[in-house]
């Protein structure tokens, strides 16, 4: 019987700091067993515990794409005890990750489809991860338009800058980067909230095309009557949501949202799904 | 299977019999109350109590428990590298279960023991135990067992069902691993054919006494969310003091936190019981609580138990009628109301108005 609570250690391999607040910083996970590696078999919107000894875990989107080998990377926002903790470590000290957990994107489903992705402020970590994985040459063919729209409070506070830019380079990627407001003379992208470029920039839904939305609860209220302006099914809204989790497997009763758990029922829900629940999280 | 007798002297040999083999736990007159315990070489369960204070639900999930072990210091070889805690469960057998906190075993076991995961301490502790039932003669007023699933006589999740009669008990085995405990005791007399008809007599009698019940029939039809919605809530919260009481003494609430503890240089994670009655329960690091008011804590109870479980396993709820949260409850909340409320509650009906969630 396998333990599900046992961490995997790894080593902290490398450590970046994304924002100019210092407030996320990226960090690489390198297996000290690498046939943990081979376990840790994830998809993207999958999430995984990091564990402090001493500390506690916390649940957190694997930022990373599975078609990323030899490590795992996960961005973490500095908030509470545990990340407070993480954000002082140093590249080289061990810690545990346990996962994959919970269900990733439904990536069988946005096969032959035109993708959306929305995300705003620090939610974009799995969306990272499933832009890395759809523009794998292995993936690419399997989708069709694929735009992105995606926003942050200013441009030091957008996650994986250069990634970005270089994904703005490409033509097989629509990518619309939004910052509310920059006085920066040299900013090429847009300005503008992400639901207002949503507006101005999404394709208009149809049974082929799905939105995958991460992003603030108030990102998220304002987008929410856009799609549905530009005709996408409720179906064809697949969020991922957060809540207070502790064993990641379902089994420690505390992030549910009505006789659903965040952690292993989610955290991807389509809005149909959520439109039947509690509005607990 | 054949109805074993035991007078009280080979019941006494028999127990002390079994302590080779098992780990016997059994009720124990402490204070006014009777509560589960290891019991000693030369220990007796105490069988003369309507039902003990507490479930044996911490003879398998403890309140506290460790998981795992963990160095902080740099000149180990596995500093920060979790352990697990030696978990090896030699046989128990628990003597006198209630029927009703028998039936909590496979309730709390759909939880714990999952196609996906099983959680192993749980799973090994529940797997390495043999449960001895104790039938009841007579309820209490708070008891419900008939309408939850169970009753006086409920076999579900028993391996060996005793009745007590006079000085005298009898031993349905209702599993092998019942057979195998009824072997290693040595009890082997059969009753007599016509103790049968006696024993369905004083099943009937011990179901008679049973006055209160619940009325579960119409929870599944109705949606999650006109129940969540429904206008009672807050009014059944009203005097709720989120003391936990109701979750501590609960056979089947599972919930727990996960902490670690750390002295010098090392220390441990473990598990602790959690109550959703508790504000920390879901409250996220960002400051943002999902059920930050008392009654959605409240509510979230009685979903869960009369709801959400209803709806996931299609096994009834997730209640066996004990009744201990009743006795309990220091403002006299009543699961037995709350249910009845829920299961009548007509949505379309409904003129009252609909509280804020």
């Amino acid at each position: 019987m396998q333990n599900p609570y046992l961490p995997y250690p790894v080593r902290i391999d490398e450590i970046i700091t994304e924002t100019e607040d210092k407030s996320l910083k990226t960090f690489k996970f390198v297996f000290l067993n690498p046939e943990d590696e081979e376990k840790f078999a994830y998809e993207s919107g999958q999430f995984g515990e990091l564990s402090i000894p001493g500390l506690g875990e916390i649940p957190i989107g694997i930022a990373s794409s599975p078609m990323e080998k030899g490590f795992i990377k996960f961005t973490v926002f500095k908030t509470g005890k545990v990340t407070s903790y993480l954000h002082a470590m140093k590249e080289g000290d061990i810690m545990g990750v346990r996962g994959p957990l919970g269900h990733p994107f439904p990536w069988k489903t946005l096969e032959g489809k035109n993708i959306v992705i929305i995300g705003g402020g620090f939610a974009f970590t799995t969306l990272r991860s499933s832009i890395i994985s759809i523009l794998d040459p292995a993936n690419r063919p399997k989708f069709k338009d694929i735009h992105v729209i995606y926003g942050a409070r200013s441009p030091g506070m957008l996650l994986y800058k250069d990634e970005l830019a270089a994904w703005a380079d490409r033509d097989d990627i629509n990518m619309n980067i939004t910052v509310d407001g920059t006085d920066d003379p040299d900013w090429k992208f847009l300005t503008g909230f992400v639901p207002t470029i949503t507006e101005q920039k999404a394709p208009p839904g149809n049974d082929d095309t799905y939105a995958i939305v991460c992003g603030p609860p108030i990102m998220i209220k304002f987008t929410q009557p856009v799609l549905d302006n530009l005709g996408y099914s409720h179906d064809n809204i697949i969020m991922s949501l957060e809540n207070r989790m502790k064993c990641g497997i379902g089994i420690c009763g505390r992030c549910n949202i009505g006789k659903d758990l965040v952690c292993k029922d989610g955290p991807v829900f389509t809005l149909s799904q959520l439109n039947e629940m509690p509005k607990e999280y | 299977m054949t109805l074993i007798k035991i007078d009280q002297q080979s019941w006494t040999a028999g127990i002390e019999k079994v302590k080779s083999d098992y780990r016997v736990f059994g009720p124990v007159k402490e204070k006014n109350d009777h509560e589960f315990k290891l019991l000693d070489q030369d220990e007796m369960p105490d069988l003369n109590y309507q039902n003990t204070r507490l479930s044996p639900k911490s003879i398998i999930y403890p309140q506290s428990q460790v998981m795992f072990t963990y160095s902080l210091d740099e000149n180990d070889e596995d500093c920060r590298i979790m352990k697990e805690v030696e978990n090896v469960k030699s046989p128990m057998a628990i003597i006198g279960v209630r029927p009703c906190d028998a039936l909590a075993f496979p309730i709390v076991r759909r939880n714990f023991d999952t196609p996906e995961y099983q959680d192993t301490y749980w799973v090994k502790a529940y797997e390495a135990s043999t449960f001895i039932g104790l039938a009841c003669s007579s309820a209490c007023g708070t008891c419900f067992c008939t309408s939850a699933g169970t009753g006086p006589f409920g076999e579900e999740g028993l391996d060996v069902l005793i009745i007590a009669d006079g000085d005298d008990l009898y031993a349905k085995s209702i599993t092998g691993k019942g057979n195998a405990f009824i072997q290693a005791a040595g009890w082997t007399t059969e009753a007599d054919a016509s103790v049968d008809s006696k024993i369905d007599e004083m099943k009937t009698a011990a179901e008679a006494s049973i006055s209160a019940s619940v009325t579960t029939d119409k929870l599944k039809d109705k949606t999650t969310l006109e129940l969540y919605d429904a206008p009672f809530w807050e009014e059944e919260a009203f005097s709720c003091i989120n003391c936990g009481t109701c979750t501590y003494v609960c056979p089947t609430c599972w919930c727990f936190d996960v902490q670690d503890e750390t002295h010098g240089k090392s220390g441990i994670r473990m598990r602790n019981w959690d109550s959703c009655m508790s504000p920390l329960f879901t409250y996220h690091a960002s400051g943002h609580n999902p059920r930050d008011a008392k009654y959605q804590r409240v509510r979230q109870r009685f979903m869960h138990k009369l709801k959400y479980y209803v709806d996931k396993y299609d096994k009834g709820i997730q209640c066996v009628g004990c009744g201990r949260c009743i006795r309990l409850c220091p403002v006299n909340i009543d699961i037995r109301k709350i249910c009845n409320k829920m299961n009548s509650y007509d949505a379309a009906n409904c003129v009252c108005e609909t509280p804020s969630s």
